[in-house]
């Protein structure tokens, strides 16, 4: 019988949402949403539709989430406008979750971090990385403004059920290898469009020592293979993160063992250093040993890949006690407004401060080159962020390379690309 | 189906010459994220392209066609970057592959786009092109080929002909309200 079929976390999570009693990898469904979320770029177009469809509200005002971040603090009269037209529209609809500046974050840590998403939900975004809370187990995905216009107004989206591809890790990480380093080293062998259409899932024994935040880093970059959704099995690690932050019931849904997956990827963990992705594609990885001589006009820590505490705690590890090189300009964006607190409590915003780093508080900003911190032509950047296609952090001339915080710490040091060893860091 | 339905019983002729493009065009090549603090479509349209293909935006005319090769439109999620292709006038991307957002978007929003491997690896830049959309069809009036393009699912090709996402939404609610 084709219940009795092993299914995959993907497509149990959608059959979950859907009036089907099994949903199987090609189905086209009509499935129920859990949350709906939009931002300052592409709310306003999604209003604009939302308007059109000629409904009276939204489906949930409790289940919508609106968080200005890409261009704000309003970057210009525009982008204020633009933040105005989500404001008022929240304002109108009575959207509980609307999240103002100064109360706000950069969408993708936010939501986890207020508990809006949990095991088992299926969520949808106007924002590519979206795909983020598969590290909490639920099938999340972006779509562009319209898909979203009516998923606020009806609660349902038509999705395609996804064929999914397995990521399995061994072996111990290194020091200084993090989540940002496993997802570049995957998405360096698969492709910037190996697991397109696709779910991608993140799995093995490295995985299960692997902190929330850098789950999270990965399953944000899962797009970056164009993949659907990142997602990851709920376990311990899971649960301990999401207690306490909703009163939300929710549910666990695992790949059953001999699920069908279109590809089956095995990484020795034990082999990938700390990586590097050249321009202009994420998949242009190396380790870090390969990089050879690149100097920097400036490092960016921060971002919905990297934002998070333990990525401001590790490049504080590297920060603390040195010098921002005198060529460099470092700029440390934490995600949200409580990390941003957190970091000023523990002693991070000083160390960082001290070393001669500037320290904005939460935006999406310079990672889609909005503002603080643009690129003039030909300089060149090391990010934490998560896209270094040609023009990404400003002059269509300058260029972006990615990493993890601890090597993005040790660059705005040295003034090229570099590790934490090369500062003596063990 | 001729063309593609823009509103009512008004199709648009999809016929035009080729801007040729490689694999990988993301989003912020389609419409750099720095202009995104609009969504007109007249404003996007301007600097359409422009950082990979600076005489794109201002020498693009009506009807006109992209073919590129795997994975178009990959990277953000921006509805912006379809918009701004379908405000400068092209009539149709064919690629070999489009990255899964920027698809949805497309055809939520009434551009067309084709997928076919086949015309991506053939057609030459400028050359003249013609597509029947309902068929899958493409006709290259320059040398006279023919490509097929993988079809539509019966579902897409009902969200296309009710004219995009919206129309096609509204139409549902209606029936619901309707039946009770």
């Amino acid at each position: 019988m084709v219940q009795n079929n092993p299914k995959t976390m993907a497509e149990k999570i959608i059959q979950a949402h859907t009036e089907k009693a099994s949903v199987i990898r090609g189905d086209l469904v009509d499935a129920n949403v859990d949350l709906v979320l939009a931002n300052d770029i592409t709310a306003p177009l999604a209003i604009e539709e939302f308007t059109r469809l000629g409904v009276e509200g939204v489906f949930d005002r409790e289940r919508i989430a609106l968080v200005p971040d890409h261009f704000a603090p309003n970057k210009d009269i525009k982008a204020a406008e633009q933040c105005k037209t989500m404001r008022r529209f929240a304002h109108e609809q009575g959207i509980s979750n609307y999240f103002e500046v100064g109360r706000a974050g950069i969408e993708h840590v936010l939501l986890p971090e207020k508990g809006l998403v949990l095991p088992g939900d299926l969520a949808v975004g106007a924002d590519s990385h979206t795909c983020t809370y598969g590290a909490l187990g639920a099938f999340a995905t972006g779509m562009g403004s319209t898909d979203i216009a009516v998923a606020m107004a009806t609660g349902r989206v038509w999705l395609r059920v996804p064929e999914s591809l397995k990521v399995i890790y061994h072996g111990e990480r290194r020091r200084w290898v993090g989540g940002k380093d496993l997802i570049l080293y995957a998405i360096g062998l698969i492709g910037v469009d190996g697991a397109r259409y696709q779910a991608m899932e993140f799995t093995g024994p490295t995985i299960a020592d692997l902190p929330m935040d850098g789950r999270f880093t990965m399953a944000n970059m899962a797009i970056e293979a164009g993949a659907k959704a990142g997602l990851f099995a709920v376990d311990d690690v899971t649960l301990d993160y999401v207690r306490g932050r909703s009163g939300r019931e929710h549910s666990i849904y695992a790949s059953d063992p001999n699920a069908t997956y279109s590809r089956i990827v095995e990484i020795d963990v034990s082999k990938v250093e700390p990586q590097v992705a050249f321009p202009h594609l994420p998949s242009n990885s190396r380790p870090l040993s390969e990089v050879g001589e690149v100097t920097i006009d400036q490092a960016v820590i921060g971002s919905c890949t990297n934002g998070r505490w333990s990525d401001l705690v590790e490049a504080a590890e590297v920060l603390r006690s040195r010098a921002v090189h005198p060529h460099v300009r470092c700029i440390i964006i934490p995600g949200t407004q409580s990390i941003y607190a957190r970091a000023a409590r523990e002693g991070l915003l000083d160390a960082f401060v001290e070393a001669g780093a500037f320290v904005s508080a939460p935006t999406c900003g310079p990672c889609l080159g909005g503002y603080m911190g643009v690129l003039a032509a030909g300089e060149r950047c090391i990010s934490t962020t998560n896209r270094n296609f040609v023009g990404r952090m400003g002059h269509p001339d300058s260029s972006v390379y990615l990493c993890g915080p601890a090597v993005a710490a040790a660059s705005a040091i040295l003034g090229r690309i570099g590790g934490p060893g090369e500062l003596g860091l063990a | 189906m001729r063309g593609y339905r823009i509103t009512g019983d008004t199709y648009m002729a999809i016929r035009g010459k080729v801007w040729k493009y490689g694999d990988n065009v993301d989003t912020d090549a389609i419409i750099p994220a720095r202009y995104l603090n609009t969504s007109s479509p007249e404003e996007l349209a301007r600097h359409c392209m422009e950082d990979i293909d600076s005489a794109f935006a201002s020498d693009v005319t009506t009807g006109d066609i992209v073919v590129a090769g795997a994975n178009f439109g990959c990277g953000s999620s921006r509805e912006h970057a379809p918009v701004a292709l379908k405000a400068c006038g092209v009539s149709c991307v064919i690629a070999a592959s489009f990255a899964r957002i920027f698809y949805r978007n497309a055809i939520n929003i009434g551009l067309p786009i084709l997928e076919c491997p086949e015309a991506s690896a053939d057609v030459r830049v400028r050359e003249d092109l013609e597509v029947e959309l309902d068929r899958g069809l493409i006709r290259n009036r320059s040398n006279g080929r023919e490509y097929h393009a993988v079809p539509y699912p019966r579902f897409i090709l009902d969200i296309i002909e009710a004219g995009g996402l919206v129309e096609y939404t509204r139409r549902r609610l209606a029936q619901s309200t309707a039946g009770g």
